[in-house]
C-alpha cells in the first residue's frame, strides 16, 4: 500500500512538472548580430531576463551575419519557415510588411513614448517594428584645421548654408594639407549611398519617390531641385573636392584620421575610434543645410513579430520587455550606437548629457529623415544608387536622374503601386 | 660551336626562369597579403596597403587576430561542416558520375546521345535561376534518419550533400576522358567473362586517376565554396560551412585582420587537398587538355 502510495505521489509530481514544462511556449527568434560577440552577450542577456521574468514563453535564439540576414529571411519566408521574432533594417520593414512576412505589433499604449522617431517602423498606420537604438551621421572635422582656415563651426540652428559649405571644402582643398577636402565615403558603395546621400537631395527640396503618393518618382528624383542637387553632387567630382567611386576602402577608414581628408562624412558608429585618435580635437558637426532644411537618415536595425507567428502575443511581449531603458543602454554603450530615448540616453556613458557623443542624439532629435516609407524602396535604393555613382562619374545629370525615375516608375507599376492607390 | 651555344642555352634558361618566377610571384602575391595581412592590427594592415609593406611581416605582429577569430565565430565547426559536406558530396559524386560517364561511353542503349545532350546542356542554366524552385523541393521531401521519418530538409547535412551528387561537368569529364581509352581493354575484360560493374571496377577505375582527380579537385572547390544554397538552406548554425561563417566578420566596422586570419585558416583545407591530388590533376590536364 506504501508502494503504490509512493507510487501515485511521483506520478502526480511528474504529472505537475510536466505541466509546467508544457505551460512555457517556445518562441523562435532571429537577429543579425552574428560574430558581433557584443551583440550576442546583450541579447542572450535580455532574453535570458525575459525568460526568467515569466513562465508563458521561453525564446530561443538563432543569429544570422548581418550580410546574409536579409537573404536567409527571404528564402525562410518563401520556405514558410519564419520564426516568431525577426529583426529588419528600418528601410526594409515596409517590403517586408507588404510582402506578408511580419505582422503588427502587439505594444501596450505608451510603450513606445518618448522614443526617437526614427527607432519606429510604421507601415500602413500601424507599428511593425520597433528599435532600440538609432544612427547618426555628422560632418566629423578637427577643430584646429577649422581654426587655423577660419572656417565657422556651425551648430544645430546655424548649420552651413550651401554656399559657405562649398566656399569651404575650396579653402581647405586650396590650402593642400590635405589629398581631398572632404571624405563622403564613396568606397561603401551599400545602402551607405541611400542612407547617407537622399537627405542632401532632400535638403536640395528632391526626394528618391513622391512621399505624397508613393506611386512616382517623376518630379522629385528628376525635378529642378533634384538636377540642382546632381550638378552639384558632379562638380564635387569635378573640382577634386571628394574621392571618386574607386576609392580604396583602406583609405575611406583611415584617411580622416591618418590626416588625408580635412573633413569626413560618416556615421557614429566610427566616433569612438575618431576620439581614441584625435581626442579633443575631433568635431561631429550637424549636416549642412542646402535649402530646405539640413537633414540626415534615419532608422536602423528594429525588432518585429512574423506573419506566420503563432504566438503574436508573446512575440510583442518579449519585444515590449527589450525596451526597457537599462536595455537600450547597455546596447549603445556595447555597439556605440544612439540609444533610442532621452532616458536611456542619460544612462549611458557616450551619449549622456556632457558625454562625447551626446551631440549625435542632437543630431538624430532633430535632423533625422526616414527614407522613403515604402515597399518599393529596396528597389529604388538600388536605382537611386547606380544613378549617384554614373553622376560622380561623369554621366548627363538629367539623363541619369531621367533613368533612374524610369526604372522606379517600371517598378511600382510592376508591383501595383505596392498597395498605394491615386 | 658549342661554346658559343652555351651561353645562349643558359640565358634563354635564365630568361625562363625569370618569367617563371614573376608568373609565380602574381599567384603567390594574394596568398602573401593574406596569411602577413592576417598578422597585423587593423590600422597598420590598411596603412601597409599602399606600400610593399602589406607583403611584409612588419611592424606590430601577432597571432592576436588568429585568437580574436576564434571567438568571433565557431571556426572548427565552420570547417567540419565544410570539410564534411564537401568530402562526402566529392566521394559520392566520383561514384555516380564515372558510373553515368561508363554508360555513356561504353554502354549501348536507346537515346544515349540524346540523353548526353540534355545533361550537358544542363551546363548552361545557372544555379541561381533553379535555387529557388529547388529550396521549395527540398522543404518537403521526406527523410528518415535517426529521428525517425521527418518532412523537410532545411538544416540538414544531406540537403547540402545531395542535391550535388550528380553534375553535368564531372559526367562530362568522365565521359570524355573513358572515351579516350583503348577498346580492346573492354573487348578483352568481357571476353574473359567480366560483368560490366567488373569492367567498370576493375579495368576503368585503376587506371582513371587522373580524371579522379581533376574531377575530384573541381567538385571539391565548387562544393567548398558554396555560398547561396547553404545560406538559403541552413538556418541553424550548427549546419553552417565555411563561406556562410566567413560573413561573421563583417560588421559595421570590420575587423580585417580577422578576415584575413579566417581566410588563412579556411583556404588551409582546399591546399592539402590540392596538394595531395597535384599531380594526378597535372597528368590530367596534360592527357585530356582540360583546364581547371
Amino acid at each position: 500500500m506504501k508502494t503504490l502510495k509512493t507510487l501515485a505521489g511521483a506520478l502526480a509530481l511528474t504529472t505537475a512538472l510536466s505541466g509546467a514544462a508544457f505551460a512555457q511556449t517556445e518562441l523562435s527568434m532571429w537577429y543579425h548580430g552574428a560574430g558581433s560577440t557584443v551583440e550576442r552577450e546583450l541579447i542572450n542577456q535580455i532574453i535570458s531576463d525575459f525568460n526568467a521574468s515569466q513562465s508563458d514563453w521561453t525564446v530561443v535564439l538563432q543569429e544570422f551575419p548581418q550580410i546574409a540576414y536579409n537573404d536567409s529571411v527571404v528564402a525562410a519566408a518563401v520556405a514558410g519557415n519564419l520564426p516568431d521574432i525577426i529583426d529588419v533594417d528600418g528601410p526594409v520593414m515596409p517590403n517586408w510588411a507588404w510582402a506578408g512576412y511580419m505582422q503588427p505589433l502587439q505594444l501596450s499604449e505608451g510603450a513606445l513614448d518618448g522614443f526617437l522617431p526614427g527607432a519606429i517602423g510604421e507601415w500602413d498606420g500601424e507599428v511593425y517594428s520597433v528599435g532600440l537604438w538609432d544612427a547618426a551621421v555628422a560632418m566629423y572635422a578637427r577643430k584646429s584645421v577649422l581654426e587655423e582656415n577660419g572656417i565657422r563651426i556651425p551648430t544645430l540652428e546655424e548649420p552651413w548654408t550651401k554656399d559657405e559649405f562649398d566656399e569651404i571644402l575650396e579653402t581647405l582643398q586650396a590650402t593642400g594639407d590635405f589629398e581631398y577636402a572632404l571624405n563622403l565615403g564613396m568606397a561603401d558603395q551599400g545602402e551607405w549611398y541611400p542612407y547617407a546621400f537622399s537627405p542632401f537631395l532632400q535638403s536640395f527640396g528632391g526626394d528618391i519617390v513622391d512621399r505624397s503618393t508613393y506611386l512616382t518618382a517623376e518630379g522629385v528624383l528628376n525635378g529642378d531641385e533634384a538636377i540642382e542637387f546632381g550638378e552639384w553632387w558632379q562638380s564635387l567630382f569635378e573640382r577634386d573636392l571628394v574621392p571618386g567611386t574607386s576609392q580604396d576602402m583602406a583609405d575611406h577608414q583611415t584617411g580622416f584620421i591618418d590626416g588625408d581628408y580635412a573633413l569626413q562624412w560618416n556615421g557614429n558608429w566610427v566616433a569612438v575610434q575618431a576620439l581614441e585618435a584625435l581626442g579633443d580635437d575631433v568635431l561631429f558637426l550637424p549636416a549642412p543645410d542646402f535649402g530646405n532644411g539640413p537633414k540626415i537618415g534615419a532608422a536602423s536595425w528594429q525588432f518585429g513579430v512574423s506573419a506566420t507567428s503563432e504566438h503574436p502575443d508573446g512575440a510583442s511581449a518579449f519585444i515590449e520587455f527589450a525596451l526597457q531603458p537599462e536595455y537600450l543602454a547597455a546596447f549603445s554603450d556595447g555597439i556605440g550606437l544612439i540609444p533610442a530615448t532621452a532616458e536611456a540616453a542619460a544612462m549611458t556613458e557616450n551619449y549622456a548629457p556632457g558625454g562625447p557623443l551626446e551631440v549625435f542624439y542632437g543630431l538624430s532629435e532633430a535632423q533625422a529623415t526616414l527614407r522613403p516609407v515604402t515597399p518599393g524602396y529596396v528597389f529604388a535604393a538600388l536605382e537611386f544608387r547606380k544613378a549617384l555613382s554614373d553622376i560622380a562619374n561623369g554621366a548627363d545629370v538629367a539623363d541619369a536622374l531621367d533613368a533612374a525615375v524610369d526604372a522606379i516608375d517600371a517598378d511600382i507599376e510592376s508591383n501595383n503601386g505596392y498597395g498605394f492607390e491615386e | 660551336m658549342a661554346t658559343v651555344a652555351e651561353p645562349n642555352k643558359n640565358l634563354k634558361t635564365g630568361l625562363k626562369y625569370l618569367l617563371l618566377v614573376l608568373v609565380a610571384l602574381v599567384f603567390l602575391f594574394p596568398m602573401v597579403f593574406m596569411v602577413v595581412s592576417s598578422l597585423k592590427p587593423d590600422l597598420q594592415l590598411l596603412r601597409d596597403t599602399s606600400s610593399i609593406a602589406a607583403f611584409l611581416p612588419v611592424g606590430d605582429i601577432s597571432l592576436d587576430n588568429y585568437f580574436a577569430a576564434f571567438r568571433r565565430a565557431p571556426i572548427g565547426l565552420f570547417v567540419f561542416n565544410s570539410v564534411f559536406v564537401t568530402g562526402l558530396t566529392v566521394i559520392g559524386s566520383l561514384f555516380l558520375c564515372s558510373l553515368a560517364g561508363f554508360a555513356f561511353a561504353f554502354l549501348e542503349f536507346r537515346g544515349k546521345n540524346l540523353v548526353l545532350s540534355i545533361v550537358i546542356a544542363t551546363l548552361i542554366v545557372p544555379f541561381e535561376t533553379i535555387a529557388v524552385p529547388m529550396l521549395m523541393v527540398v522543404n518537403t521531401l521526406p527523410f528518415v534518419g535517426p529521428n525517425g521519418l521527418q518532412w523537410g530538409w532545411l538544416n540538414t547535412y544531406h540537403v547540402q550533400i545531395v542535391p550535388f551528387l550528380a553534375d553535368a561537368l564531372t559526367i562530362f569529364l568522365f565521359v570524355q576522358y573513358f572515351r579516350d581509352l583503348p577498346k580492346e581493354l573492354i573487348e578483352a575484360a568481357r571476353l574473359d567473362g567480366a560483368t560490366w560493374f567488373q569492367v567498370y571496377a576493375m579495368v576503368i577505375m585503376p587506371i582513371a586517376g587522373p580524371v579522379i582527380a581533376t574531377a575530384a579537385i573541381l567538385k571539391f572547390l565548387a562544393m567548398y565554396n558554396q555560398y547561396l544554397w547553404p545560406l538559403m538552406v541552413t538556418q541553424s548554425e550548427q549546419f553552417r560551412p565555411v563561406m556562410v561563417g566567413l560573413q561573421y566578420f563583417f560588421q559595421l566596422n570590420t575587423a580585417w585582420g580577422e578576415v584575413m586570419a579566417y581566410l588563412s585558416l579556411i583556404t588551409l583545407p582546399v591546399l592539402a587537398f590540392y596538394l595531395f591530388l597535384q599531380r594526378a590533376f597535372i597528368a590530367s590536364i596534360a592527357s585530356t587538355g582540360i583546364k581547371g
